[in-house]
This record gives structure tokens, C-alpha cells and sequence, in this order.
């Protein structure tokens, strides 16, 4: 089965591309990135601030149960053409990765599917590495966190 | 999601890795793998089927035995790095495109 969602990532670049199709039509997959409500859903995160236009801003807050601050994600709106395309910049706070700049491209591919391109620019190739390495690094930890939970309960 | 169909919970533990790689080498049956280990055979049993139902092990039946074997396709997929990566972004995709067809279709019921 041919994966809807696809990363290119080429050794020693300091940049990827994530494509994916949906089959909505464009104006609506552009919605979901238009409103602060719609993001909130599907990125689960909590919507500070979100100014969608040249020289705007946005600022994406995600609390734990214990409500301390978990990720804190924010930057630059550069470009914002409705159903089309945004360009950006995003900085995660207290993550060594410094500032990254994406190109949002949208665009359908019929009346009811669409595609989005995904092309983000990193500081260094080390960089960009370390980015597509945290889920995978996080996922060890979950499953050591786990068996050690498992673990403690047996003391 | 059952947790422990995890792949990368499947792999975090140590008896689990030691049966993948006696595997890796030749296909074994429950009880040539058991034989290998002190651990009571029940759980042995346990772990060959968490390792299954993660797809690092396939069985298949030679006449009475089943033999299990090792999957690499399923191994090369957790060593590529990027995979998880990829499924974050998925599962995100997947959110937002379940979101807004459900919007579309309420919005259609409006309009009827």
C-alpha cells in the first residue's frame, strides 16, 4: 500500500520535504491550518496567538496533566496566500534545534482531494537529524519508561 | 492500541531480543526456542506471541510444528530512524483529515 504521508530526507542535506494527500479539497485542508480552533485539534495543542498575514505571528502552548508547560512552539509569518501557501519560521523553546523555516505549499489535486508540500529548511544537517530522530529516540524512552513502571511495580 | 503490540515495547525487553536473534539464525519451534532459556515455558509462549503480534516474528505450520520465523522487513523498519517520524506526522494528518471531513459532512446536512 503506497504511504499517504512521505518524508524525503537526503543524507547530509540540511533540509525535508514531507508530502502528503488528503482527500479533502483544498480550501478545506487550508482551513485546518487557518483556524486557531481547528489546530488546537489535530496538532493538540493550545493556540496563544495565530495572525494570519505578512509580518504576523503565532504561538502554540501545550501544558501536562500537572498543568506545567510541556512545548512551546512559535515564530514568523512570512507569506500567507489563502488555499495556497504559507511560508514560516518555527522555534521550539528550550530545544536545542534553533529556528527553522517552512514552505507550506497547497494544492488541489481535484475537485475533492488535495496535497500538501511540506519543505523545511534547518540550521545544519546535524540539525535536521536531530529533529527526525526525537520521535524515535522518544519511543525507546516510552517503552523503557514503561518496563520500568512495570518494574517498580514489582518492588 | 494494545501497548503491547508496540514494536519498540516488544524490543525494550531483554529475553525478547535474545529470542530474535536465535530466530534470526534458523527457524525454531516454541519448544527448540524454550529449550534455550531457563524461563518457564508459559512465558516463553508469551513472548513469541508478543513478537508475532508485532510482526518481528512470522509463524508458519510444517505439518504438526509450527515454526517460527524471524521478520527482517519488520526490523529494517524500526532501524530506519525516520519511520517514527513519519508516523507522527501520519497520525496528525490522518486527525486533521478525519476533522474536517466531519465538518464537511455537518455542514452539508445545513445546507439540506
Amino acid at each position: 500500500m503506497e504511504q499517504k504521508t512521505r518524508i524525503h530526507a537526503e543524507d547530509g542535506k540540511q533540509e525535508m520535504i514531507i508530502t502528503r494527500s488528503f482527500d479533502l479539497p483544498v480550501d478545506l485542508l487550508f482551513k485546518a491550518y487557518e483556524e486557531a480552533e481547528i489546530i488546537e485539534q489535530w496538532m493538540g495543542t493550545k493556540v496563544r496567538k495565530l495572525e494570519n498575514r505578512k509580518y504576523g505571528g503565532y504561538l502554540f502552548e501545550t501544558h501536562d496533566p500537572k498543568g506545567n508547560l510541556a512545548f512551546e512552539a512559535s515564530g514568523t509569518i512570512h507569506d500567507f496566500v489563502p488555499d495556497k501557501r504559507i511560508v514560516r519560521t518555527f522555534e521550539m523553546s528550550n530545544a536545542p534545534f534553533d529556528v527553522q523555516l517552512e514552505f507550506l505549499d497547497f494544492e488541489p489535486l481535484s475537485d475533492t482531494t488535495s496535497k500538501l508540500t511540506m519543505h523545511v529548511v534547518y540550521r545544519s544537517a546535524t540539525i535536521r537529524d536531530q529533529v527526525l530522530k526525537l520521535p524515535f529516540a522518544q519511543g525507546i524512552n516510552m517503552a523503557h519508561n514503561r518496563l520500568q513502571d512495570i518494574v517498580n511495580k514489582l518492588k | 492500541m494494545n501497548l503491547r503490540r508496540d514494536v519498540f515495547q516488544a524490543l525494550a525487553d531483554p529475553t525478547r531480543r535474545a529470542i530474535l536473534l536465535l530466530v534470526a539464525s534458523q527457524s525454531m519451534t516454541a519448544g527448540a526456542i524454550a529449550a534455550n532459556f531457563d524461563t518457564a515455558r508459559p512465558t516463553v509462549s508469551k513472548h513469541l506471541q508478543i513478537l508475532t503480534e508485532c510482526d518481528l516474528l512470522q509463524q508458519e505450520q510444517n505439518g504438526r510444528e509450527i515454526y517460527y520465523h524471524f521478520n527482517p522487513q519488520k526490523m529494517k523498519e524500526v532501524a530506519d530512524f525516520i519511520e517514527p517520524f513519519r508516523k507522527l506526522w501520519d497520525d496528525r494528518f490522518n486527525k486533521l483529515e478525519a476533522i474536517m471531513k466531519q465538518r464537511m459532512n455537518k455542514s452539508s446536512d445545513k445546507k439540506q
